[in-house]
């Protein structure tokens, strides 16, 4: 079940951390969840480098070190604190959680009977929390979700009625901070009801450079019939953090969910596992994904799109550009079932390398048993080209405006396809400054 | 205006210029022309400041200043421009955001203002009107599926656009039809001036009857081996240039 060199992490588990059964804040509603959760974790396992899925991340040695949970309220957290996480211009509610917990006193949150937004452990009885916590099909196989159901601390949740929307996106800031190596694992679930729409953005903030952010989020969504998510994470957070993002959706008939995916510096692991389960026709799935890694920095995507019913488009593009020694990884997985008949599904992963150093590794994974589909996919690996750069530079643009410039063109198709000009003011300044800093290190 | 003294400058170990001097004043056209492999596109290089060529000797003086210890971007932000042999396809980046980005480099170098964005269209509305540039070709991504003639003609455009003191045509006319070749002149015609100098290589006659120069220089094996005035690009074009190898003995091409 566990191999010697996770003994210390397996320890961890087992004896630092309370069994499922103490875990009090929601315990009456979610105990037996979570008790299903840890045996299937238990039956998983930690993942090693013969476990296909996690062949080019070893996960191992981000777990070596000793962690402790991050379970204080932090109610130090100020404002100031935040910046690093705001978004200049932006016009939105807010939602501001510390370590994964609701701050309602930092927090700006809409006053719309249709739409709830609470702690997870408020809502332990919700029946959309009763029907949907850890149900997912994608979750069932992997152990870091298992271990998040089994032991997760709290989370947001989200329910937005049929017909609701807001009239502006909902900012969720995640702030992550802890004296010591902390283990950190938020669940989140966002129902949204028929015919709702929304905007959501997430930033993320970690405060202490001295200690370890090991984070392990959970993030469900529901999208009921014809209903309509236009959904935004932008990872981007110190040096001394390690993430495991799940993010796994499931649409019903008609419905759209455009799901976008900026990871930038300076986690030092970005894992994401992201999956989409089409349960219903005629629905539209857009994966735009950007991650720019710089340093030591290990980013992996995967992506899982499961066209289960016929009439189903999704449309996945996914853009890397990698500096210094910076390491990646895309594994996009299209599943197009027997029944999944006039299915559209197309995939694309496109890569700059800036550097001699920097690698990335690409896997297009495409499973079909329907015989009346259109679907395709694609990689490329380019390096940035010397020749390019003296063309700019001989025209009077410096160096790092002429990368900023390049990769700015190359990571356009991604960036203009963000329907929040705050947003995508706020993303291009991040890259600028990213690439200014690479070329500077 | 520019100095060129005893410049010697290799690429990959192998002696390209071999001791080049050479005067260029303010207000004059000079045109370099020779054999293949002669060294006029690594003068061009070197002069631009392209890294893969390495100056052994000699110095080169622009305006003042030793433009050899300069970067690429601060030869261009003091006024040098090089008008590419094979400009370079740059997708994703479209050509007004590239030239917006290049004036306000060299506007910042210069401690000036960035340029609004009002200024900045008419201007280029300007340029390109006088270049009989293709507006169509301004959104589009640098150079990219543009054919051999529209990106020539994008150099040109682009040289009005950054206005330098000093402009080398790298075999701008090399690729051209004869109309586009007499639209290109006469842009370059057209931004001449007493401020102002070109340094213009071809292998062809031709374009100087319609760039007219005032000295014309033959390079071969690294190194002037004349010099005369416009006339003399007419007698190269009659007699080759076999008759002034008797002089300088000949390297393999490049």
């Amino acid at each position: 079940m566990t191999s010697d060199i996770n003994k210390s992490f397996y320890d961890f588990i087992s004896n630092g951390m309370p069994g499922p059964e103490q875990q009090t804040d929601v315990n009456n509603a979610i105990l037996p969840a979570r008790k299903a959760a840890f045996s299937r974790f238990r039956s998983l396992g930690l993942p090693t480098l013969k476990t296909e899925e996690w062949r080019y991340t070893n996960i191992q040695r981000y777990l070596k070190d000793a962690f402790t949970l991050a379970e204080e309220e932090q109610s130090t957290v100020t404002a100031e604190q935040l910046k690093g996480a705001s978004i200049p211009k932006l016009d939105s509610y807010t939602a501001v959680l510390v370590n994964g917990r609701l701050q309602p006193a930092l927090s700006q949150l809409p006053a719309d009977g249709k739409i709830t937004i609470s702690k997870i452990s408020d809502a332990a009885g919700n029946a959309q929390l009763q029907a949907w916590f850890d149900k997912h099909p994608h979750l069932q196989k992997q152990p870091f979700a298992a271990l998040n159901a089994a032991f997760f601390a709290d989370g947001l949740f989200i329910e937005a009625g049929v017909n609701a929307s807001l009239d502006k996106p909902l900012h969720i800031i995640h702030v992550y901070t802890a004296a010591a190596n902390a283990f950190i694992q938020p669940h989140h679930l966002v129902v949204l009801h028929k015919s709702a729409t929304l905007e959501i953005i997430e930033t993320a903030v970690g405060l202490n450079e001295a200690a370890i952010a090991f984070v392990n989020s959970v993030t469900e969504v529901v999208l009921e019939e014809n209903a309509e998510l236009w959904h935004y994470n932008v990872q981007s957070t110190i040096k001394n953090s390690r993430h495991i993002y799940h993010t796994s959706a499931l649409q019903k008939a008609d419905s759209r969910y455009h799901h976008f995916n900026f990871t930038l510096p300076a986690a030092e692991l970005t894992r994401n596992n992201l999956s989409v389960a089409l349960t219903g026709s005629n629905t539209e799935t857009n994966l735009h994904g950007l991650f720019l890694a710089t340093e030591q920095q290990h980013v992996d995507n995967h992506t899982f799109v499961d066209h289960q019913v016929a009439h189903c488009n999704s449309n996945e593009l996914y853009k890397g550009v990698l500096l210094d020694n910076a390491k990646g990884v895309f594994t996009g997985k299209i599943m197009v079932h027997q029944d999944a008949q006039k299915t559209n599904a197309f995939q694309q992963n496109n890569n700059l390398l800036m550097s001699e150093k920097a690698n990335i590794n690409s896997q297009p994974q495409l499973e079909i048993y329907a015989d009346d589909v259109k679907c395709s996919h694609g990689f490329t690996v380019g390096r940035f080209s010397e020749e390019a750069l003296f063309y700019l530079r001989s025209r009077g643009i410096g160096e790092e405006a002429a990368k900023t410039l390049m990769v700015n063109a190359f990571a356009f198709d991604i960036t203009d396809q963000v329907h929040i000009p705050a947003l995508q003011e706020f993303l291009s300044d991040k890259i600028r400054r990213y690439v200014t800093g690479a070329i500077n290190n | 205006m520019l100095t060129i003294k005893n410049l010697h400058a290799e690429v990959d170990g192998k002696k390209i210029l071999k001791g080049l001097n050479l005067e260029i004043k303010a207000g004059e056209m000079h045109a370099i022309m020779g054999p293949n492999g002669a060294g006029k596109s690594s003068l061009a290089s070197v002069l631009a400041g392209r890294e893969n060529y390495t100056v052994t000797e000699g110095e080169v003086i622009f305006d003042g200043k030793n433009l050899l210890d300069m970067s690429p971007e601060d030869r261009a932000r003091e006024g040098l421009f090089l008008a590419f042999q094979y400009p370079v396809e740059i997708p994703g980046v479209s050509n007004l955001n590239f030239l917006k980005t290049a004036l306000n480099e060299i506007r910042t170098y210069h401690n000036l203002p960035a340029m609004e964005a009002k200024e900045f269209l008419k201007l280029t509305k300007e340029k390109q009107q006088m270049m009989d540039f293709n507006a169509n070709l301004m959104n589009r991504s640098l150079n990219e599926g543009f054919s051999g003639g529209e990106k020539k003609r994008n150099e040109v455009f682009q040289m009005a656009m950054l206005d330098p003191k000093f402009a080398i045509l790298d075999e701008t006319d090399s690729g051209l039809d004869i109309d586009a070749l007499r639209i290109v002149a006469n842009g370059v015609n057209k931004l001449r001036g007493a401020d102002k100098a070109f340094m213009v290589i071809t292998h062809y006659q031709r374009l100087l009857d319609y760039i007219v120069p005032d000295f014309v220089h033959v390079l071969a094996d690294g190194v002037i081996v004349k010099t005369g005035n416009k006339d003399l690009a007419l007698e190269l074009e009659e007699k080759g240039y076999d008759w002034l190898k008797e002089d300088v003995h000949q390297k393999e091409s490049v």
